[in-house]
């Protein structure tokens, strides 16, 4: 089966700083990929570099058949790439409903047709906040909004970056339940992550990163047996 | 004068030109808040929706009648200057939007100096009386007052495009995009859409709205070649007053000043140039993004290839030597007219070399240096005409008069930053330029003063070179020597990185502060000579144009470089002294030379040089 997702031999760049080494890494249709290291490891890095959102940067990058390396990050959205960020950078101006607008994209052969009333389903709490601005939610709520915005533009794939940071216990559960329910939709994954066990919850397979560099890859579960590298790249 | 009825009409009257200015900055604050660029050639919108209305209005009048001529060469002529501004954007912006913003705020510069010399060519240099508004010709009688109808016009304007921008960016999905974008436009195109359309559709809202102003003016005020900077600088305090990318905080900031002006007039009418610019100090100062903007996200747009400034090495030391040797030579080769032209590059290269040292060294970018300079130029020309004291006790007025001006001024000024400072500078420099302007009986007003002449021991032209040649090769030497002191280093740490700076204990404003005095006098010392150089002085050593000049010779030398300010201020000077005289429209010429070093040679002369130098000794 070909890759929805192939990353080889990425590069990137901050000014003269070198941040990513030779990264490749495959996320198949369907599945749910966990990219994991510590801090500063290059996780947020690779997923910017694959949206298109570095200045600088070298490699192949290939979505959906096409190649997306040289494509502005709003071609690559276009393309059904969807990109939820680290920060969240939710519109803190905009209603709930004005956020999801922004994110709104026809709807695209081969990927479920998001609308509001189907995200409000999937996340019952901004159902009743629609018209609250983005400024006044809590971040769990914040975070929420974040993937349903992205969700808007009916992707075929999503890139997470860190979905579980920063939330109380509670809500990261409810995250996974979120994430677990995409993908039993069928929806394809990347997911970085530095909690071992939330991504343990949902990944099919886990690709370490550490220095900016692809460490380890393996099946979420070969990965829990082999406290080797768990010790090497991911305690802290 | 306490006439409530007088006091209502004179309250109408501030409506009127509320809604003008609000017309003008709303749009100047649409485009800011997404492109992230401060539009100097808004003003030149404005200034060519007056024209094209005057000449649609001039054809269709006599072909469809009076009422329907007018009242279609009115939306036509924003439309038109809508279409104008989506051009501009085409061409200009859209090289530059990933450029530091001192080249953006140059580059639009440039375009208003090209209109410049665009609108008398095309309509020629006279004022061009407008018809008056069809239906609204007449007068209304308001409590005894008679008050013209078409005045009524213009104060409905204001609230009713207030109005439909609101429908505009709350009812659609363009206007829901731009909001978006005005906050964090990296992520709408992450969502996926198209920023160039947000960009050319906000640059044709923006464009229209400042058209829409010119064009409705034209029945009150004749069109004119002097209408964009006139305006401008109110259009900008404005929008900085009501905080950049805020439509709501345009309209109040219009309604306060206009407001203001139209009653401050009744009280001390000297002040009304200067008032906008005052109001527009006090309130950054309390609330430093004006009053409904946010905070600045940090663009972190460095300058094209930043890297840290270096001491000369013995090869540059001998070079320097060597060009002191050939520049004490000098006059033993050059006629009079070559030396004095020699040592105004002298003058230009310090006020350049002291905008660099703030610019380069103190990450302040300026827009009004030639406050310093003009206070110098001014504080030399008072002192020799009102106190009549002689040329050197002049030329030490002239540093102590800028000095106290860039401490006074720079106290407000390094409080805040990025393009909310560089408009602080501009107003600040515009409320020297009012009171020269204005105080006639102090300064002579817009005639300035004349006859300020070096003292018989210097009144020979070699004798002043050399003098010029001793003070300015000083007091550039002395800031040189500054940069690469702890100080310079302490400034270039707090331009870095000014969190980091505070938590390690350096006092980075104070800092700022005295880097900004220093350089401030030092303008002024470059002031001083220049008057004693020309005989004379008036506003214009003060005004935007001068300021604008200073920076244009860093740009052309190369900023972030020491020598690059002394190698611009040489090579624009005698491009002014010998090419300009051979054209017209030298105004047009300056802007092309501006539009090609920001779009192709951002680096500069000193950094092209330099870069083919590192590149060459690469290859080799």
């Amino acid at each position: 089966m070909s890759a929805l997702l192939s990353v080889s031999g990425l590069e990137a760049f901050y000014g003269r700083a070198h941040i990513l080494f030779e990264v490749a890494l495959e996320v198949g249709r369907g599945e749910v990929v966990a990219l994991l290291g510590r801090n500063g490891a290059g996780k947020s890095t690779t997923l910017k570099a694959i949206v298109g959102l570095l200045a600088d940067t070298r490699g192949e990058r290939r979505f959906d058949g096409r190649d997306i390396a040289r494509l502005a990050p709003y071609r690559i959205a276009q393309a059904g790439l969807g990109y939820v960020p680290e920060e969240r950078r939710i519109f803190t101006d905009l209603t709930v409903m004005e956020n999801l607008e922004v994110g709104r994209q026809p709807p695209r052969e081969g990927a479920p047709a998001w609308t509001p009333e189907k995200l409000f389903a999937l996340f019952p709490n901004l159902a009743e906040m629609r018209d609250r601005p983005g400024g006044r939610m809590s971040g769990g709520e914040q975070q929420m909004l974040t993937i349903a915005r992205t969700l808007m533009g009916n992707p075929r794939a999503i890139l997470l970056d860190e979905p579980s940071e920063g939330l109380a216990p509670v809500i990261v559960e409810q995250m996974a339940v979120t994430i677990a329910a995409l993908k039993d939709e069928g929806m394809t994954v990347l997911l970085s992550e530095q909690n071992l066990y939330f991504a343990r919850a949902l990944a099919d397979r886990a690709y370490v990163i550490e220095g900016g560099r692809i460490r380890y890859q393996g099946t979420m579960a070969e990965l829990m047996a082999d406290e080797a590298v768990r010790q090497a790249y991911l305690t802290v | 004068m306490t006439d409530p009825a007088f006091l209502l009409i004179q309250f109408l009257n501030g409506l009127a030109s509320a809604s003008n200015l609000f017309l003008i900055a709303c749009g100047l604050s649409i485009i800011f808040g997404v492109t992230r660029i401060v539009n100097f050639a808004h003003g030149s919108f404005y200034m060519l929706g007056a024209y094209f209305a005057f000449t649609l209005a001039d054809h269709m009048m006599p072909a469809l009648g009076d009422a329907v001529g007018f009242w279609l060469a009115i939306p036509l002529a924003a439309v038109g200057v809508g279409l104008f501004a989506v051009l501009v954007e085409l061409v200009l912006l859209r090289r530059i939007y990933r450029s530091h913003e001192l080249f953006q705020l140059l580059a639009t510069f440039g375009v208003v100096l090209i209109v410049q010399d665009l609108v008398p060519a095309v309509w020629g240099p006279e004022e061009l009386f407008g018809p008056r508004a069809p239906g609204f010709t007449s007068f209304v009688t308001i409590l005894g007052f008679r008050f013209p109808e078409y005045q009524l016009v213009l104060i409905a304007a204001g609230p009713l495009v207030l109005g439909a921008l609101w429908l505009l960016f709350n009812r659609t999905r363009w206007g829901t995009l731009v909001r978006a974008a005005t906050q964090d436009r990296e992520m709408v195109g992450a969502l996926g859409v198209n920023q160039a359309i947000l960009f050319t559709g906000v640059l044709f809202l923006g464009g229209l709205l400042a058209g829409l102003a010119g064009a409705l003016q034209l029945p009150v005020e004749p069109a004119n070649p002097f209408m964009d900077i006139h305006v401008i600088a109110e259009a900008f305090v404005v929008t900085v007053v009501g905080g950049m990318g805020s439509v709501l905080g345009a309209f109040l900031a219009a309604l306060i000043i206009a407001e203001l002006q139209a009653f401050g007039i009744l009280v001390f009418p000297e002040v009304t140039l200067v008032l906008p610019f005052l109001v527009m100090a006090l309130v950054l100062v309390w609330r430093p993004w004006g009053l409904l903007g946010r905070p600045e996200a940090a663009t972190g747009h460095g300058f094209a290839g930043d890297r840290p400034l270096r001491p000369l090495g013995t090869p540059g030391q001998l070079a320097a030597a060597a060009l002191i040797v050939v520049l004490l030579l000098l006059p033993l080769v050059l006629g009079d007219y070559a030396e004095k032209l020699a040592l105004e590059v002298f003058v230009f290269a310090l006020f350049a070399f002291s905008l660099n040292f703030i610019m380069g060294a103190g990450g302040m970018v300026s827009f009004g240096h030639a406050a310093y300079f003009g206070l110098g130029a001014y504080g030399a020309a008072l002192a020799v005409k009102q106190l009549g004291l002689a040329m050197l006790p002049a030329l030490v007025a002239a540093p102590l008069l800028a000095g106290l001006g860039a401490l006074a001024f720079g106290w407000f000024v390094v409080r805040l930053s990025g393009v909310y400072l560089a408009m602080l500078t501009l107003a600040f420099a515009q409320i020297a330029w009012s009171t020269a302007f204005q105080w006639v009986e102090l300064t002579g007003g817009d005639n300035g003063m004349i006859g300020i002449w070096p003292s018989a021991w210097a009144s020979n032209v070699t004798v002043y070179y050399y003098l010029t040649l001793l003070l300015c090769g000083a007091a550039t030497a002395f800031l040189w020597r500054a940069s690469f002191a702890p100080f310079g280093y302490t400034l270039r740490a707090g331009r870095d990185s000014p969190l980091r700076c505070d938590a390690i204990g350096i006092d980075v404003k104070r800092h700022q502060w005295l880097g900004f005095a220093l350089a401030g006098t030092c303008a002024g010392i470059a002031g001083g000579v220049f008057v004693f150089s020309k005989g004379n002085v008036d506003p214009g050593a003060l005004s935007i144009p001068t300021s604008v000049d200073g920076l244009v010779m860093v740009l052309l030398g190369g900023i972030q470089t020491l020598t690059g300010p002394l190698l611009g201020a040489a090579a624009f000077h005698l491009l002014e002294a010998y090419v300009l005289p051979l054209t017209d429209y030298w105004r047009a010429l300056v802007g092309l030379v501006i539009l090609l070093l920001v779009v192709a040679f951002p680096q500069g002369l000193a950094g092209f040089l330099r870069d083919l130098i590192e590149r060459r000794g690469a290859s080799a």
